[in-house]
């Protein structure tokens, strides 16, 4: 898969990419990684779905999604001719779930890559449940790789106890590459109210408050490894993105950061090519992994 | 067209404590707004204030060119807001959802507003005059202070008025005394932005009198843009974005009871 950057935005934040067409030249984005899709349908989470936390926010959406057959005849046709990489977010609630949906996708020409979300905190039901171990993570990665040719991502939870060896699991079954992390499952209470913030208690949360955790498991699975790690979690600057390259990603996602700025991709990726030039450095290789 | 750039704070005015209007001008000709659409503003130099602020467009000044924006000062973000100054920018991602019901010449159409929801009803008792419509405004809050911009809502319509301490027009609700002696054969559809409580009470009104009733709703959002899916509001096509496809909303799509 080729990349005009090294930046793309994460799933469940940038729709599927036409929503933001007037705000931000799509083109300029390196991939567009598309909102969760299942095979069958989901209405996702009761409301309230969100709550502002310190520097981030909590979601519990839960993958609302038409499923991939409308995704295949109707959201496909609108995306098709997008010049970036148009990626799908598979989410399922069995490994057969999951390889299903990723065969209806390897038919599409214009889907170079799937990420396969086995860490959605937001569900019951699969989700999670698939990443926190290295059977639940492999068993899924395997049934994907035999339906999907293509390029498969493998996203990870950080919730877990060693995202290392989640991250060598999905390797030995087939991953192309590992993006993470997701988000952290977290809480906020409303005290007048005595009450959850969100409709399901917990969420998942997400922007700069979580750089520092995504950092250090990128820097992990980084080292475990040999197959390219992306780094996502908090990222709103340039810098931001430089460091997740030091500890040895070899691409970034922009998630959060979009709700605050539509067009932070196409900025921070400017801001990346001005660093290395600054820096005196020819290609992002001679600062990936350094650390 | 959406756009998210900086536009100019030229007025700051506090009509009280608890409210603060910005006008904003743009150097290129602001884009067409439709009433009750809205912006995402960012909150700059507030560490505690991490997303966008929505908040309803409440004028559009189209010979100065300016977009008015009457804020109710509620959290961190919106104290923040209230000490911007003359000269200052903005950050504005806008205009944002879908607006009320483009006015038909002839039609009387109420407006009912509720606290800072009387807001958008500026503009669109506005936008309704200038295609022939006639509205009428009842807007209601908790006293005499959440009230603003009386003369102003004159100029397009009859204005009445409730407040819950009886400190300006009727005491009560818009619900229990005025709605009711407007007569329903005065108009033929009516406009409702307010608290859900409120709006839900406007809605229940509506459909007994059977007049056709519609409602901006406020739910929490992040994007603005119909990405994130968080504000989303259950309908009879289901759970679909208050952002993208509201914020207004005809009753019969919700599935208030």
């Amino acid at each position: 898969m080729q990349m005009v950057n090294p930046v793309m935005t994460a799933s469940g934040t940038f729709g599927y990419g036409i929503e933001f067409a007037d705000l931000v030249d799509l083109s300029q984005i390196g991939g567009i990684i598309m909102k969760g899709t299942t095979l069958n349908p989901r209405e996702g989470n009761d409301y309230p779905r969100m709550a502002e936390t310190a520097s981030g926010m909590l979601n519990c959406v839960g993958l609302q999604n038409k499923g991939v057959d409308y995704f295949c005849q109707h959201i496909y046709p609108q995306v098709k001719d997008i010049p970036s990489n148009m990626i799908v977010n598979v989410s399922g609630s069995s490994p057969d779930d999951y390889a299903e949906c990723a065969a209806r996708i390897n038919q599409l020409d214009n889907i170079p890559a799937i990420e396969l979300n086995i860490s959605c905190p937001n569900v019951k039901q699969g989700g999670m449940a698939f990443g926190v171990t290295t059977e639940g993570a492999s068993q899924v990665v395997r049934a994907v790789r035999r339906a999907y040719d293509k390029t498969l991502i493998v996203k990870l939870s950080p919730n877990v106890t060693s995202i290392a060896d989640i991250a060598r699991s999905v390797e030995d079954a087939g991953a192309d590459a590992v993006s993470l992390i997701n988000t952290l499952m977290g809480m906020a209470v409303d005290i007048e109210r005595r009450k959850p913030r969100l409709s399901i208690n917990t969420g998942g949360l997400s922007g700069p408050a979580v750089k520092p955790v995504a950092l250090r498991c990128v820097w992990q699975v980084a080292k475990a490894v040999r197959i390219p790690v992306i780094g996502l979690g908090g990222i709103m600057t340039a810098e931001d993105a430089i460091e997740f390259f030091m500890v040895g990603a070899s691409a970034i996602e922009i998630g959060t950061g979009n709700f605050i700025d539509p067009a932070i991709s196409v900025k921070v990726a400017q801001g990346i090519s001005d660093w290395l030039d600054r820096h005196g450095c020819n290609t992002l290789d001679e600062i990936r992994g350094v650390i | 067209m959406k756009q998210c750039k900086d536009l100019k704070i030229v007025a700051v005015e506090r009509p009280n404590d608890g409210y603060v209007l910005l006008k904003l001008m743009d150097a290129e000709p602001l884009p067409e707004i439709r009433a009750g659409q809205f912006v995402e503003i960012k909150v700059d130099n507030s560490p505690s204030t991490f997303l966008r602020r929505p908040i309803s467009v409440n004028f559009v000044d189209e010979a100065r060119n300016e977009l008015w924006l009457l804020i109710q000062i509620v959290g961190e973000g919106t104290r923040h807001l209230a000490r911007l100054q003359a000269g200052d920018s903005l950050n504005v991602l806008f205009p944002l959802g879908n607006g009320f019901s483009q006015g038909v010449a002839g039609e009387r159409v109420l407006l009912v507003g509720g606290g800072v929801g009387i807001a958008p009803l500026l503009e669109y008792a506005k936008q309704l005059r200038q295609v022939g419509a006639t509205p009428y405004l009842l807007l209601g809050g908790r006293s005499a202070g959440n009230l603003l911009q009386l003369d102003l809502f004159r100029q397009y319509g009859e204005v009445y008025m409730t407040t819950e301490d009886g400190s300006m027009g009727e005491q009560g609700f818009v619900t229990n005394s005025s709605l009711s002696t407007l007569h329903s054969s005065l108009f033929s559809r009516i406009s409702c932005c307010g608290p859900k409580p409120m709006m839900q009470a406007v809605a229940r009104w509506a459909k007994q009198h059977q007049v056709r009733c519609e409602v901006s709703l406020e739910n929490l959002m992040a994007c603005g843009l119909g990405a994130c899916l968080c504000c989303v509001e259950k309908t009879v096509r289901g759970n679909v974005c208050v952002c993208k496809e509201g914020p207004v909303f005809g009753i019969e799509a919700l599935t208030w009871s």
